[in-house]
């Protein structure tokens, strides 16, 4: 498989993302922002963490114009897979390739730790090697993952299935770290084809980070 | 010609600074406030044949880029 991983100036999990998939036997190219077209032959763009444009006036606010995202969305028009992780999720939000908005987190701090999740929504390519209700622990750091759509997109989410991941504890209780509507940590589109959370897969690889739980989704996209 | 933009987050939308410095104020003695929103203020120098121009224009740059209309409203004020 072909991962294809932006770069925005700012972007700082451009790398955690290639060792991921690289130790996954996946080959990964790094493109820079101001590229136009996708390289060919990519079977997934990732938009990695980071602090693009360092979250001038919104997060993903301004990277959401930079020339690549043009091809980003022509990609995911034609049915591509797209993930963003934390901050590409925001840029996902603000591209509207994705519903909704990110806000500052509820407590106002910046959280980072290990979180678990519960898979709510199993029927697409990212979270097809898990269980429905499974209990997943991958770690967060954000300060602005407080997930906001109004009362009928939530619904719309929730009738589509799109909401794939929620905040919990240990024993699968709603445990929220940010305010999220829902307790939701990613969704989906419509089609299935882009995705967004919050915590980060690409730091959950090995045991020796306290997790690999991350692996079982990065590898939903290889076929 | 100026135009002054004011980005707040709609009404409904809870707002997490504001709330914060509520509960700071309310400590702090003063009593009697009843909901703080916080919002940004984006000044811009530009140039322009009419005010009517500005308006129009700055609330297309708001519609783009200043403000997230998912879950904020914007107010443009131009000054000469």
């Amino acid at each position: 498989m072909n991962v294809t991983v932006l770069r925005f100036p700012g972007t700082n999990c451009e790398f955690d993302t290639e060792y991921a998939f690289k130790r996954l036997a996946q080959s990964v190219t790094i493109v820079w922002h101001e590229e136009e077209v996708i390289p060919a032959n990519t079977d997934l763009v990732v938009v990695p963490g980071g602090f693009s444009y360092g979250d001038y006036l919104r997060s993903g606010a301004i990277a959401r114009f930079s020339p690549v995202m043009k091809a980003v969305k022509a990609y995911a028009d034609n049915g591509g897979y797209v993930l963003g992780i934390c901050n590409g999720f925001q840029i996902l939000l603000e591209s509207h390739l994705l519903p909704g908005a990110m806000k500052r987190n509820e407590n106002l701090h910046f959280v980072s730790k290990h979180q678990h999740l519960k898979v709510v929504n199993n029927d697409n390519r990212f979270l097809r090697h898990c269980e429905e209700g499974e209990i997943l622990n991958i770690p967060i750091a954000h300060a602005e993952g407080n997930y906001f759509i109004d009362d009928e997109g939530l619904k719309r989410l929730h009738d589509n299935g799109q909401v794939l991941l929620t905040y919990c504890d240990a024993d699968g209780n709603p445990d929220n770290p940010n305010g999220s509507v829902d307790d939701i940590a990613g969704i989906c589109n419509e089609k299935r084809n882009v995705f967004g959370l919050m915590p980060h897969p690409e730091r959950a690889v090995e045991t020796i980070l306290g997790s690999a739980d991350g692996v079982k989704m990065l590898e939903g996209f290889i076929l | 010609m100026k135009a002054i933009v004011n980005v707040y987050l709609k009404e409904g939308v809870l707002d997490p600074q504001g709330k914060a410095v509520h509960h700071a104020l309310d400590a702090l003695g003063f009593k009697g406030v009843n909901d703080v929103r916080i919002g940004k203020q984006i000044v811009l120098d530009l140039d322009a044949a009419s005010m009517h121009e500005a308006q129009k224009e700055v609330e297309k740059m708001c519609e783009t880029l200043l403000a997230n209309t998912v879950i904020e409203d914007y107010a443009v004020e131009i000054v000469q």
